[in-house]
């Protein structure tokens, strides 16, 4: 099994906001995350996938194509977007990097047929980044409202 | 869908790795320049991982804000600008980043409970990074 990750990058905007909380609680959550207008990251993206190397092409996978999928399926819809409004999975989920690296998961995983999926992480700042493996079981799923 | 949230600190601190167990000369051989009497300094770069299923309130494994405050207090407070080898934690256990990393991780695991503490991973120069991640795993 080979391991191989393609880096990205991408500008967007975003706020964060959960209209059943009070403004109140929306500031003391948040932060200065809370600020209607919005504010902007240079995320950076890794893609990481698996697969044994195939012994034809040397490949786990071909970049070019990982390259299309990741260009049509993620940097075509966030690069220079305000999340928040242009992005159909956040108009009922928060920006968060968190639920960021979920929905690029979720964007990939369906698409990349050669190789697996094995890991999304996305960077909102150098000091800051979510990992994600596609891991939804766990005892403490239900009770923390899984997505 | 399970979320891993890292998030990278830095603190300066000096240490001499000198072990009471080893000869002068055991040390010398064992540590090399890390033996010098005076001690030496590090920029440390700490990586703290932790995971939860996102809460579906908040978007958030849990909030960096408390995250970032436990951090601040319990170890930037306790480690940056001092000497590693006069903290009680390294009275017996020589201050090495292996040491520093088990040390960190228990300072978080006892500390910060929004979230399971996944590992600790410091950098102490470019060239070399430790890892430690609890004895169950």
């Amino acid at each position: 099994m080979v391991f191989l990750t393609r880096k990205a990058e991408f500008s967007a905007s975003h706020y964060y906001h959960n209209p059943a909380f009070t403004t109140e609680e929306n500031r003391r959550i948040f932060g200065k995350c809370n600020n209607p207008n919005g504010h902007g990251h240079n995320y950076t993206l890794e893609v990481t996938v698996k697969g044994v190397v195939d012994p034809k092409s040397g490949f786990v996978v071909d970049l070019k194509e990982l390259k299309d999928i990741m260009n049509r399926e993620v940097l075509d819809a966030l690069d220079h977007r305000f999340l928040n409004k242009e992005v159909p999975e956040f108009a009922t989920k928060i920006p968060t990097t968190e639920n960021l690296a979920i929905a690029i998961w979720q964007r990939l995983a369906p698409k990349l047929r050669a190789a697996q999926l094995h890991r999304v992480r996305v960077y909102e700042t150098p000091d800051l980044f979510v990992d994600v493996y596609g891991d939804t079981n766990g005892p403490d799923a239900e009770a923390q409202g899984a997505v | 869908m399970r979320a891993h949230l890292t998030r990278r600190y830095m603190f300066s601190a000096s240490h001499r790795l000198h072990s009471d167990q080893f000869s002068e000369e055991e040390n010398r051989l064992t540590y090399g320049k890390c033996n010098n009497p005076f001690g030496h300094g590090h920029n440390y770069m700490i990586e703290i991982t932790v995971s939860g299923f996102v809460d579906d309130q908040t978007g958030m494994v849990c909030n960096l804000v408390d995250l970032d405050g436990v951090v601040q207090d319990k170890i930037l407070e306790r480690y940056d600008h001092q000497n590693l080898n006069l903290m009680p934690e390294f009275k017996n256990t020589v201050p090495t980043t292996e040491n520093l990393c088990i040390a960190i991780y228990e300072i978080v695991s006892r500390g910060f409970h929004e979230a399971h503490l996944d590992k600790v991973r410091i950098e102490e120069t470019m060239m070399n990074s430790f890892e430690y991640a609890g004895e169950d795993l």
